[in-house]
């Protein structure tokens, strides 16, 4: 059987991982979900910076964004569950982890295209706040290179949150648990560097610990960047933790594949 | 081109297949059986790399799945249980995402895809999503997804399962079509379609193989192989007499009552140890003068291979 079509083909894991990428980031667009999302946050993030209590966005006299940043981790902590919690859950409901995993994608392509959807999908949303960043020029002079600052930590908080959510996806088939969880674990992440949990640590803990889990702290590292410093260790600190827990994805995927 | 060696998984403390081997060549299809339960999916699910055995392995066209599972898997198209698919996406969008995974490109994808599409009938529903779509519908998209790259390899978990009797009879009529020219492993608990499409059956119960053998081989080992059907119009000293006169030939182990038409009788004659006895029937009928309606002889039951074989056992749920 050598037709055309059953040429041995090269298999090449980047074209692999784009087709898995392809194929889920159209799944987003074909139900509401996509829609819903979108609406809600942009609906949400307005409404935040632009609360007379909250944000305060008009009352500031600042010509920024700091009101409009300044909600996304906490948005994005029960936002990203809702876009992560899928990934992995709702293959193995609908069994077609079955057909994924028996297709000649590597295992790694497949982890990798998910997750990179994902982002994809929340990069588009976050894109769509763009009116925010015409209004702020136009109402005033803002420091347009803390904003770009701003939005890139605020993209890669969302690639923070997506990873964790991816493997605690991969753990179920049950969405809802995956989302509970999910918002669980990234809380804990956000908060690790607050106050009130250094306290907490401090009176017992050795002063290493304390510094390793407010090095955790999603939202130390957000807010540092929102301000315009986009420090390296940052930046690896969130490529780091997506890549350990796309890794540990892989991992529980290929564990509880039955 | 499959060749299964001491396939062994365990579940915990539970072994769901136990020691499997046998081979599957080029030009066979092979037919293979068991309660529900008895390890064939697992089976299957191994030789496909999506789950790991416990121990054993399995070659599918020179390429050991524990060792270069991607190879084996572009090699092989899968037709899981229950023929799984994303339901969000229309059948054109699913096919055309797993032609990419299979790394069928531009015009050669859109012809193939289009092929395929012709062969199991889904140029009604390309555009529909699959979630509305029927059971027969969802498993012809299973199917176009298994055979889309022309797989020399073929493995289908209960191809037909849910079909009504028209789309299992396409379903088989497509895979006795491609018999020639690939190495075909189904899994079915319906025996009509070993009969129907299968060149070998293997048996399988309780994670270990039974039997194997072709289906003819298989009926052999019934009760009812060479069982005669005799149907006599003019029994003249009544059903009792031409059973006795039945139950006296040499060959015969037991005689039942089969439903009668038009008030003639008809007898179920079984043979000691599988003996064809149709011509000693016949003869005998000859010299009473009966007049027959019918008189032919089985070649066996499977489903009563396949009861005798894997019941009493204790079939596990």
């Amino acid at each position: 059987m050598t037709t055309a079509a059953t040429t041995p083909r090269s298999l090449n894991p980047l074209s692999r991982t784009l087709c898995v990428l392809k194929r889920e980031l159209a799944g987003y667009f074909v139900t509401p979900v996509a829609y819903v999302f979108i609406v809600i946050f942009l609906f949400v993030t307005g409404v935040f910076t632009w609360s007379k209590d909250l944000g305060g966005f008009f009352d500031r006299g600042q010509a920024d964004l700091g009101a409009f940043f300044y909600f996304h981790p906490w948005l994005y902590l029960f936002l990203i569950p809702a876009i992560s919690m899928r990934l992995w859950a709702e293959e193995r409901k609908q069994g077609t982890i079955e057909l994924l995993m028996t297709l000649p994608i590597p295992l790694p392509a497949a982890v990798l295209g998910k997750f990179l959807a994902a982002w994809a999908f929340a990069g588009i949303a976050l894109a769509m706040t763009f009116p925010m960043w015409v209004t702020v020029n136009y109402l005033g002079k803002p420091d347009n290179g803390v904003i770009v600052a701003a939005y890139i930590g605020s993209f890669l908080m969302a690639g923070g949150f997506l990873a964790v959510g991816s493997f605690v996806s991969a753990l179920t088939k049950n969405q809802v648990i995956a989302f509970v969880i999910t918002v669980v674990l990234c809380f804990g992440f956000l908060i690790s560097g607050y106050a009130p949990v250094m306290d907490m640590l401090s009176g017992w803990a050795p002063a290493a610990v304390v510094d390793a889990v407010a090095g955790f702290s999603f939202l130390t590292r957000f807010d540092s960047i929102s301000k315009g410093v986009i420090d390296l260790r940052d930046l690896v600190f969130f490529f780091s933790m997506i890549a350990v827990f796309l890794f540990a994805t892989a991992i529980v995927v290929d564990a509880k594949k039955a | 081109m499959i060749e299964i060696k001491h396939l062994v998984k365990r579940f915990g403390p539970f072994t769901a297949v136990d020691g499997v081997s046998f081979t599957v060549q080029r030009g066979e299809v092979l037919g293979f059986l068991g309660p529900n339960g008895a390890g064939k999916s697992t089976t299957m699910k191994m030789v496909t790399g999506f789950l790991t055995p416990t121990s054993g392995t399995a070659v599918v066209a020179g390429h050991d799945v524990s060792k270069e599972p991607l190879k084996v898997k572009q090699v092989i198209g899968y037709l899981p249980e229950g023929a799984p698919a994303y339901a969000d996406m229309t059948p054109e969008s699913f096919l055309n995402f797993v032609a990419g995974v299979r790394g069928l490109k531009g015009r050669a994808k859109t012809e193939r895809i289009e092929a395929v599409v012709r062969m199991v009938h889904l140029e009604g529903v390309m555009r529909q999503t699959i979630d509305t779509l029927s059971k027969g519908f969802k498993r012809r998209v299973g199917l176009a997804q298994a055979i889309l790259h022309d797989p020399d390899v073929l493995i289908m978990d209960e191809p037909t399962d849910g079909l009504d009797p028209n789309q299992k009879h396409e379903v088989r009529s497509l895979i006795k079509s491609m018999a020639a020219t690939k190495a075909i492993l189904l899994s079915t608990h319906i025996l009509e379609e070993v009969e129907a499409v299968c060149t070998r059956a293997v048996i399988i119960n309780r994670g270990k193989i039974i039997a194997d053998g072709t289906p003819s081989q298989l009926q052999a080992k019934s009760r009812f192989h060479n069982a005669v059907t005799v149907t006599v119009r003019n029994a003249s000293g009544g059903a009792a007499a031409v059973r006795g006169d039945l139950r006296s030939l040499g060959g015969v182990s037991d005689v039942q009552e089969a439903p009668g038409r038009n008030g003639a009788v008809s007898f179920l004659v079984l043979p000691k140890g599988g003996r064809a006895i149709i011509d000693e029937i016949g003869h005998h009928a000859r010299t009473k003068g009966w007049e027959l309606d019918e008189l032919h002889a089985e070649a066996g039951r499977l489903d009563e291979v396949f009861r005798s074989m894997t019941a009493g056992e204790g079939v596990k749920a």
